[in-house]
């Protein structure tokens, strides 16, 4: 009883880990994209510019 | 090896080849309508450059709103090789950025996604990130008259994550009420309508710039379906080491 209690625990732990790691890479994912795609900065959009206008992501 | 770091390599992986591929299509496919369209651009800015030098010197703006668009003082790269470098780079870190979203969702899946899944998730980014915002602003070569940059972007991201939370409530909730709120929520960006670009005049030709629409989105979708197939082949090999 209290084994299966334990592994539960540990299951949910290991879930909630999982969890966090995955939104961390995908808000790192979000976070590149949104340099490369949406920075305002003319230096990055001039860069970027091919890659802006073929994704289609809003351009000058 | 940790979560975090699977997703993470696996995505590098995928998104250096994706890109890297991408870049190839791009070459053939949306790059040469760039330029072209770039020489209509550069004609319709060379009169407005000359002017403006008696009137009080305009303050050295950005002006996202203007029709004639200065590049001038500005870092750009060179045309050619370092043009092209840039592109190629940019090419990969976005596939990388969308990589790990994805990579990032095969790790909450929690079980093994196959290659044919991967391919259905990458269809999906399609659907989110080029086909529901393309609808309200289709892909536009430089040179043509656009609405407020920050206005467009506001409504190119609220359609992305509108669209994104349609489409998971649709595939993942069974009930009725979920089918008719998804299908709300990919409606409504279009209802309230994508900004729109003042009535001005523009010298890219119609059929360039249809040919560019058709280009983009094609490129793109080869994008997604690359990047999706690559990204659950490369988490699922890497995740299991």
């Amino acid at each position: 009883m209290q084994q299966t209690q334990t592994a539960q625990i540990s299951a949910i732990t290991t879930d909630v880990n999982v969890v966090v790691q995955a939104v961390l890479a995908m808000a790192l994912g979000l976070f590149i994209v949104g340099v490369v795609g949406f920075s305002h900065i003319s230096a990055v959009h001039n860069a970027a510019h091919d890659t802006r206008h073929a994704n289609a992501f809003p351009c000058h | 090896m940790s979560v975090f770091r699977s997703i993470v390599f696996s995505a590098a992986l995928a998104g250096v080849i994706t890109g890297a591929a991408i870049t190839g299509a791009q070459m053939v496919g949306t790059i040469p309508l760039i330029q072209k369209s770039e020489v209509y651009e550069r004609k319709a800015e060379a009169p407005a450059a000359v002017a403006p030098t008696a009137a009080a010197q305009p303050a050295h703006t950005h002006d996202h709103g203007a029709a004639a668009h200065s590049h001038e003082a500005e870092w750009e790269p060179a045309e050619g090789l370092q043009r092209n470098a840039f592109t190629t780079g940019a090419n990969i870190l976005t596939a990388i950025g969308f990589a790990l979203l994805l990579a990032g969702v095969f790790a909450l899946r929690g079980r093994t996604v196959s290659w044919r899944e991967g391919l259905f998730w990458g269809l999906g980014g399609f659907v989110i990130f080029t086909a529901a915002p393309g609808l309200g602003l289709p892909p536009e070569l430089p040179g043509m008259p656009v609405a407020d940059l920050a206005l467009r972007q506001t409504w190119w991201i609220g359609t992305a994550c509108a669209t994104a939370a349609g489409l998971g409530l649709l595939v993942f909730r069974k009930a009725s009420w979920a089918a008719i709120l998804g299908l709300g929520l990919i409606v409504l960006p279009h209802l309230i309508g994508a900004p729109q670009a003042p009535a001005g005049h523009t010298d890219v030709p119609e059929a360039l710039s249809h040919s560019f629409v058709v280009a983009a989105t094609l490129t793109s979708l080869l994008f997604w379906a690359l990047l999706g197939v690559l990204t659950s082949v490369a988490f699922q090999r890497i995740s299991r080491a």
